[in-house]
């Protein structure tokens, strides 16, 4: 193993390290209650709110291409009115958080990394150190607090609405039953299936904020570090949503047994 | 009173601070004077604790702060105000906010005392009127006359002014300096100026230190430091660059 890979795995760990540590600040301070009730709701406002349309947008299509494409499988076994309970367990437990997760990293990670990289590189974070604020407190915590609370909501919409959508191509586009269809999604959609995924998608929030926020205080100088901060932040949090997403539908699936 | 002893700092391979002692007194104001790139800002940070040394002491009051968590430095800095050299205001914030930001933070004023009270410090600067305005609207001596306003709003004992003049033009730098005087005797604080603009440690300092190649260097009053015969304090002190950096290549 060269110099430089010896080196990356350091620079990871070390990273990794660092992250851990911002995440133990964050919840120290929460803990202790130093959050600003008008700096979490302006975060909410930003993360949650501004974020609804294009979530939104991804849950309706994703339910609608789900739908399509498991229809004309089931269609030549004539399994038509099972179409719209795929749907709704692969919406409820994979795609809906999945897929918010990652509309949000796009649109959320980068806004965070970006608006705390530049209050980094033009001295903003040193000046609220000197006026006695912990920035953890100021910058990091309403943001994380405000994406992990504001994640489950969408994801619940993006389910609501993936299910929806499904539902109305399926009716009255594709001529399904739809009263069976949606008696089949009522008998295999378990209310597990929907913890499943809000559980994941809160884990999701608080991963998209850390690393987003962590990678704005860490950025390096110039409108360069601010724009890698920016791509790195989106990167590493869609890696980390995937890889995890393996690990907690394991997990959660033992723990819950759904089904 | 801060005091820092055999203070050492790099950057990779760079040796920016080399063993940094010194001493400045309660009320006292120090200028801090050296070449660009030579470490004035970084001695300056560390004296608040924005960084931390590889090395060597910072005691200010007595008490050691060179390897303190940020939570316990917190408490410190309530003694520190500080001017950037961008001046860093919060882009998000009015006027109004960036001046009574630590107020809204630390203090259980009423939405009336703290309106007086930023009002009262933007009239000290010479800005009355400027509450509404964002930091965008502002010229960059305002931009300066406001995060000064910032750093004075709670009275700290000691102010830090990193490069209060540089990119302003003389007219501006001027009244920051007097800014700097007013603010120095009004409130009786300690100053600490760090700056490559000999007009203004003349001006503002009863006490010059000369940072080079890491370490203090010459330190004495504006007119020792100006008579100095020291061939590097005094090509420094009257501008006059080395012969090999004189030639164009």
């Amino acid at each position: 193993m060269g110099v430089s890979s010896i080196n990356d795995v350091r620079e990871a760990l070390r990273g990794l390290g660092e992250l851990a540590l911002l995440a133990r600040e964050v919840f120290r301070g929460a803990v202790s209650g130093k959050i600003s009730r008008r700096d979490l709701i302006f975060q909410l406002y930003q993360i949650g709110v501004k974020s609804q349309s294009v979530v939104l947008v991804t849950g309706a299509f994703t339910g609608m291409v789900l739908f399509a494409q498991t229809y004309f499988q089931f269609h030549k076994v004539r399994m038509d009115t099972a179409t719209l309970a795929v749907v709704g367990v692969s919406m409820c437990s994979e795609l809906g958080p999945v897929l918010t997760a990652l509309m949000v990293s796009g649109r959320v990670g980068a806004s965070l990394a970006a608006e705390l990289g530049t209050m980094r590189v033009t001295e903003q974070i040193d000046a609220l150190r000197t006026l006695a604020t912990h920035p953890v407190d100021y910058l990091v915590l309403p943001r994380v607090l405000a994406t992990t609370l504001a994640m489950p909501i969408l994801t619940a919409a993006a389910i609501a609405i993936g299910i929806a959508a499904a539902y109305a191509l399926g009716v009255f586009l594709l001529g399904v039953d739809p009263t069976y269809s949606w008696s089949n999604m009522m008998r295999y959609t378990f209310s597990s299936h929907i913890l499943i995924g809000l559980i994941k998608s809160v884990i999701y929030g608080a991963q998209i904020a850390l690393i987003a926020c962590y990678k704005g205080m860490n950025c390096g100088e110039g409108a360069e570090g601010v724009g890698r901060a920016t791509t790195e932040a989106v990167v590493y949090s869609s890696i980390t949503i995937l890889v995890s997403n393996f690990f907690l539908t394991m997990f959660l699936s033992n723990l819950l047994q759904p089904g | 009173m801060i005091e820092t002893r055999e203070l050492k700092k790099s950057f990779g391979l760079q040796q920016v601070l080399n063993g940094v002692n010194l001493r400045i007194a309660e009320g006292e104001s120090v200028v801090i004077i050296g070449r660009s790139g030579g470490g004035k800002s970084i001695l300056l940070k560390h004296l608040v604790g924005l960084l931390q040394p590889d090395s060597g002491e910072v005691m200010i009051d007595g008490e050691h702060i060179e390897r303190m968590n940020e939570r316990d430095l917190l408490r410190v800095r309530h003694k520190f105000g500080m001017l950037f050299q961008s001046a860093a205001l919060f882009d998000s914030l009015t006027v109004a906010e960036n001046v009574g930001f630590a107020l809204r933070r630390e203090a259980n004023l009423t939405e009336a005392e703290w309106n007086r009270r930023v009002s009262e410090t933007l009239e000290m600067v010479d800005l009355p009127g400027t509450e509404n305005k964002k930091p965008s609207e502002l010229s960059g001596g305002m931009r300066k006359r406001v995060g000064l306003a910032r750093a004075i709003v709670y009275r700290p004992a000691i102010i830090l002014y990193d490069e209060p003049t540089t990119g302003l033009d003389p007219i501006v730098s001027d009244s920051i300096d007097r800014l700097i005087v007013r603010v120095r005797d009004r409130l009786n604080v300690t100053s600490v100026v760090v700056t490559h603009d000999m007009r203004s440690a003349r001006r503002v300092g009863q006490r010059i230190l000369m940072l080079h190649d890491g370490k203090i260097y010459a330190e004495g009053t504006p007119e020792e430091i100006y008579s100095s015969t020291d061939p590097i304090v005094h090509r420094f002190v009257n501008g006059i660059s080395e012969e090999k950096e004189g030639v164009l290549k």
